[in-house]
Order: C-alpha cells, then sequence, then structure tokens
C-alpha cells in the first residue's frame, strides 16, 4: 500500500503559505486559458447562430466569402425557381438576395471610426433568416431611405437611436427600428433596402452578393444543391448556411484559440516554476521524513507517487480556482474586427463545460511538471544522509 | 549469545564478518568501521557504547540497510543483506527491521495511531487487523490514551513510546536504537529503558541499542565498545 494520502493532504495544509505561489501560478495560467477558450467559443457561437439548418447560403462559383462573390439579378431569379426552395403565402420563392459594404462609422465609446457592415435586403430577408426579430421600433419600408439596427451595433455605433438621421453614402437616413437576431453576426451588423444601398455606393442595380435560400426543410438541401449545380445557366455554389458561418469564423477562432494557447504555455511555464519551487522546498523540509518513510520500508516508488500526488492536489486547488476566477467573464460582451468581413462584430465570452474540464487538464499537466522532479529527488535521498538532518 | 571475535557461532541470528565502511569527503578517506565481526543470537539485547563519531550510528545504519557497507557480509536470518538491491532492501527492511531514532522522528501530520500504522500499510493486513495491532503495540507501550493525539501534543518520553509502537507493531525480526534516551530526562528514559526490557523479556524481541549512557547501558545484556573501527567487549 502507498504512502497514505492524508500525510499529503494535511503536509500541504500545514504548509499552505508555501503552496501560494504554485497555486496563484496555475491559477492564473488556467483563468487566462479558459477566458481566451471562451473569447474563440463565444466568437464561433456568434458567428455559428446566424445560420439557421433550413437556409442555404449561395455564392459565385469559387467565392470563399460574401464579399469575394457577384451574383446577377437573372441569376438570382433562376435560383428562386430552383427545386427544394420554400414558398411563401404568394407563392413567392422564399430567397434573400443581399449586397454587402462595410463603411466606416464613428464609435460611441471612442469618436474614433469602426468598420460597420450594412446588408442591403428585401422585405423577404427576415423570413429567411428565421432569428430576426424587430425589437423596438419597424421594419424599413422598401424604396425608402430608412434603416434597421442590429442591437450591438445600436450599442457601439454613434447616432444609432430609433429617430436619429445618420449621413454616408452621401445621404441622410433613418433609423426606424431595432432588430436582434439571437446573438448572432447579425446584431452588428445596419440593414436597408438593397437597391438603395447600391444607388448610394455606386454599385450596379441587381448585382447582389449573396443569395440566401429558405429551403422547404433541412432535407432538401442535397436536392436544392443538386438542381442548382446541375443548372447550366448557373455558375454558383451552395453549401448549408450553418456550415458557411462556421467556415467563416474558423480563421479568428482558430487565431483567438492559437494566441490564447500560446499566451496559456507562457504563463503555464511560469507556474511549472513556481510548482517547482513549491515542491523543492517541500521535499528539502521533509527530507527527514521522507527519510523515515523509506526507513519503514516505504520503496522509492511510493515517494515518487506521493509526492507526484501532493502537486497534483495542489495543481487541483489551483485549476479550480482558475475556473472560479474565469467563470465571471461568461456572458461579457467584448466586441472586434471579423477579419473575413473587416467589419466591427460585437459577442460574449461563452465559457463551456469541456473548457473548464481543459482548464483542469491543464493545471494537471503543470503539477506533473512541477511535481515529477521534485519527487525523484525525494526518492533518491540518501536515507541515512538525511536520517541526520535536523 | 553475543561475540565479537568473528568466530562461528551457529545459531547466530545476525552475522557480520570483516565489515568496512569508508567514506570519502573529497579527497580525504575516512575509514570509520574496519574489519567488524558481531555475532547476535535472537533475543539478546547488546548495547554499542563509543565516543562520539566512533561510528556507532554508521555501524546502526548498515545493520538496518539503510546504508551499504565498502566491504565485509552481513548476514541476517541466512540473508545476506549487503547484495541486495535498493528495491529489495526496502521490502527487506520492512519484513525484518524496526527502528528507534533519538530524535523520535514521528511523521508530524500524522496523529499516533497513524505513524504506528504506517509500517502495516505495507503488509497485507486489513483495516481492522491493522487497527486491532496498532491498538496492542500502543497498549504495550502504556498510550492507549493517546492515540488520536499528534507529536506535538506528545511529551518527548512519549514520542518516543509511540516510536517505539511503531518500531514493533509488525513484528520485526530485530529492533535498532539508537541513543533511544538521548534526548530525555532521566525519569523519561528510565521508563524507555524499562520498556526495552520488557519487550526482550516478555515479547523476546532482539535488541541492538547505541547508547552514550552508562546507565541506559546497564541495562541491556551486554555492553560493546567500539574502538578503533571495531568492536570489543566491555570489562565488567
Ligand atoms: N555521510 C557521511 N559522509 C562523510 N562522513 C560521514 C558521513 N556520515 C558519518 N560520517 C563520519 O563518520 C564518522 C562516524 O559517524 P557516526 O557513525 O555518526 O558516529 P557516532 O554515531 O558514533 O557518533 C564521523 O567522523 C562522521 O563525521
Ligand atoms: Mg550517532
Amino acid at each position: 500500500m502507498a504512502i497514505p494520502l492524508t500525510y499529503n493532504l494535511r503536509s500541504v495544509s500545514n504548509r499552505w503559505v508555501s503552496s501560494i505561489v504554485a497555486v496563484v501560478g496555475i491559477a492564473g495560467a488556467v483563468g487566462v486559458f479558459i477566458a481566451m477558450m471562451s473569447l474563440a467559443n463565444g466568437f464561433r457561437a456568434a458567428l455559428v447562430t446566424a445560420g439557421s439548418d433550413r437556409n442555404a447560403t449561395v455564392l459565385r462559383g469559387g467565392a470563399t466569402a460574401e464579399l469575394e462573390s457577384a451574383i446577377a439579378l437573372e441569376q438570382a431569379r433562376l435560383v428562386g425557381d430552383t427545386a427544394g426552395v420554400a414558398r411563401n403565402g404568394e407563392g413567392q420563392p422564399m430567397i434573400s438576395p443581399e449586397i454587402v459594404v462595410v463603411t466606416a462609422l464613428p464609435k460611441k465609446d471612442t469618436g474614433t471610426d469602426a468598420n460597420v457592415q450594412m446588408r442591403g435586403v428585401t422585405e423577404m430577408a427576415p423570413k429567411v433568416h428565421d432569428r430576426f426579430r424587430i425589437v423596438a421600433g419597424r421594419y424599413f419600408k422598401p424604396g425608402i431611405a430608412e434603416l434597421v439596427v442590429g442591437r450591438n451595433a445600436n450599442h457601439t455605433v454613434r447616432g444609432m437611436e430609433i429617430g436619429a438621421r445618420p449621413r454616408f453614402g452621401g445621404q441622410d437616413w433613418e433609423v426606424v427600428g431595432i432588430f436582434e437576431s439571437g446573438g448572432s453576426a447579425f446584431d452588428s451588423e445596419i440593414w436597408l433596402d438593397g437597391n438603395l444601398l447600391a444607388e448610394a455606393f455606386q454599385r450596379p442595380i441587381g448585382l447582389y452578393q449573396s443569395i440566401t435560400a429558405r429551403l422547404e426543410s433541412p432535407s432538401s438541401f442535397q436536392v436544392f444543391k443538386d438542381a442548382l449545380t446541375s443548372n447550366p445557366a448557373l455558375t454558383l455554389q451552395t453549401e448549408p448556411e450553418t456550415v458557411y458561418y462556421a467556415r467563416q469564423s474558423e480563421a479568428l477562432s482558430t487565431m483567438i484559440q492559437t494566441l490564447g494557447s500560446m499566451v496559456a504555455v507562457v504563463m503555464g511555464i511560469g507556474a511549472i516554476f513556481g510548482a517547482l519551487n513549491t515542491m523543492y522546498s517541500a521535499v528539502s523540509a521533509r527530507s527527514r521524513e521522507i527519510a523515515t518513510l523509506r526507513a519503514l520500508g516505504f520503496g522509492q516508488g511510493s515517494v515518487v507517487v506521493s509526492f507526484v500526488v501532493e502537486s497534483l492536489l495542489i495543481s487541483l486547488v489551483g485549476g479550480l480556482l482558475g475556473c472560479l476566477a474565469a467563470l465571471p467573464v461568461n456572458g461579457m460582451a467584448v466586441s472586434t474586427l471579423n477579419f473575413q468581413t473587416f467589419s466591427h462584430m460585437a459577442f460574449a465570452f461563452q465559457v463551456s463545460g469541456p473548457i473548464l474540464l481543459f482548464g483542469i487538464g491543464f493545471a494537471l499537466l503543470m503539477g506533473l511538471f512541477g511535481g515529477i522532479f521534485p519527487a525523484l529527488r525525494a526518492a533518491r535521498l540518501p536515507i541515512a544522509t538525511a536520517l541526520r538532518e535536523l | 549469545m553475543v561475540k565479537v571475535d568473528g568466530t562461528n557461532n551457529k545459531d547466530a541470528l545476525i552475522r557480520v564478518r570483516d565489515l568496512d565502511k569508508k567514506y570519502h569527503r573529497g579527497s580525504e578517506v575516512i575509514d570509520v568501521l574496519q574489519g567488524l565481526n558481531l555475532d547476535v543470537s535472537v533475543g539478546d539485547f547488546v548495547a554499542f557504547m563509543g565516543p562520539s563519531g566512533s561510528g556507532k550510528t554508521t555501524l546502526l545504519n548498515l545493520l538496518g540497510g539503510l546504508d551499504v557497507p565498502s566491504d565485509g557480509t552481513i548476514t541476517v536470518a541466512g540473508e545476506q543483506i549487503n547484495r541486495m538491491s535498493g528495491r529489495v532492501l526496502s521490502a527487506w527492511r520492512a519484513r525484518h527491521v524496526g527502528f528507534v531514532f533519538q530524535m523520535y522522528n514521528l511523521i508530524p501530520v500524522l496523529t499516533a495511531f497513524q505513524n504506528v500504522e504506517l509500517p502495516l500499510l505495507l503488509t497485507k493486513l486489513s483495516k481492522s487487523d491493522r487497527r486491532r495491532h496498532v491498538e496492542t503495540a500502543l497498549s504495550i507501550v502504556g498510550l492507549s490514551d493517546r492515540m488520536q493525539h499528534y507529536p506535538r501534543q506528545l511529551s518527548g518520553g512519549q514520542e518516543q513510546r509511540v516510536a517505539i509502537a511503531r518500531a514493533i507493531v509488525a513484528d520485526p525480526t530485530f529492533l535498532l536504537c539508537d541513543e533511544p534516551t538521548g534526548d530525555l530526562d532521566r525519569k523519561s528514559a528510565d521508563e524507555i529503558m524499562d520498556l526495552l526490557v520488557r519487550l526482550i523479556g516478555e515479547h523476546r524481541k532482539t535488541i541492538l541499542m547505541v547508547t552514550h549512557d552508562p546507565r541506559a547501558a546497564e541495562r541491556a545484556q551486554s555492553v560493546l565498545h567500539l574502538e578503533k573501527g571495531a568492536l570489543v567487549e566491555a570489562h565488567r
């Protein structure tokens, strides 16, 4: 049987001051790790929830994002007639041809310019994007210079309250409504009449960047895709809207994750040194106890296990504290530049169970590295010499 | 029967032949033990005396498998321990040796009960059997009422009695005591010596003890002096 766990528990609590270095270091590294992973998670979630599994995103063949794509009006009509596309009560195809323009508008807090994404749409757009809800005011009237503003854009961009008359694209507009779309990337956008947007920014009328098609059911996607790609008159490609947005979020969330991991690794290395220091001093302070246990017949293996376990206990405390410290960021809103669309978007930290578990695993890994070398030293102490120490 | 001349003693429990121990300190070589012989039989109570630095602790460490000799052989119950690997030696110590140190060496964060239980964790005994053994050992040393006390809550004499309980709880082949009364007042020292004598008389233990104290040495059956790296019998 091994050296009893009580021995480690009581030794650690007796010498808790010296364990603080290790605990704080590990808690810090875990806290930062969790915060960064939650950031990436929240960003991904914001973009992914923009999509619906009953929608298909259509772009020009070869385009990877809306800004690289162009679809002519005639093609848009053919998309509406494609098999699998749902129709509304009046028998009109439920497709939303959209134009995207990025423009600089002053931020509310600093007054400096931020890129804001404008989406030129039709009356069909709120029906296709089924999470779209007007939370204040009303939807814009077609053909009139009116805007509906996403909730995040309303919070972050100056002069976007209902009744405000912002000026851009060489003309005045009026904000008539605030909308929300389930915390997705749309919430950071401004929506308006597509034709007026094209006119204001000197875009050709009747040239869209993307079409979102409402499908009869999620399972209709394959039918729709086959029909779309086999039509020789169309040079378009399509993917489920959820997949499109997941792909859009990949680069930035990977970057946040990579950056977060790097910061966490650097802090982790620091924390390992803290743990090493704590454990080496534990070993030297207790070398006579270790020698006594060895004299009683406990083997070197038992000593290694005992000190590694002790280090893991300390790191577990650090890991749990790190989790607790990081929890308050959950739901906290941040905004950043989405590099795919070069526009400003807001989203929230999203802490998840797997992220917390990863954090604990990270803590235990630091504990293992910080414990193994001191544990080996403890096991190799010459018994007779260590017994002479006072 | 205790002998130090190296002649054959068929029923010796512990047999030491031509034992050498050298320490190296830089380029300096310290010959602590040189050609030491010793035979100890079951039930013997031997006291080792000698000036400080004469090698008494060194000898006990070698006999207890805590250190390895530079030369010579140590045979205990037919097994040559000087040839054992570290792993085998650990198991051998657990099975055969009970240590009692001058500074008691109890684990401060464990209770008297838990300290005494430690050697039993290396046996296959069940939890209830361990409890029974610990209670017996603590009652032999007269500390049944101090089981849940921590070492810092005990007097020096009581700590040493817990240490003796820990040394005998797994019923080892022999006990090694390094100045067991060296840190105690007269009264506590006498109690410890009474206890050791009782272990010899009532429990037929074999004890090898290092001491400075002539009063303690007196209680042993034989007293050996460590002189110039070897043992000689005391004239009394
Ligand atoms: N690990 C060691 N390295 C070098 N010298 C040692 C070591 N251990 C003991 N010695 C020396 O060996 C001699 C005998 O020590 P020891 O056995 O402790 O004597 P005693 O117990 O009789 O006082 C002393 O001179 C001591 O300094
Ligand atoms: Mg000594």
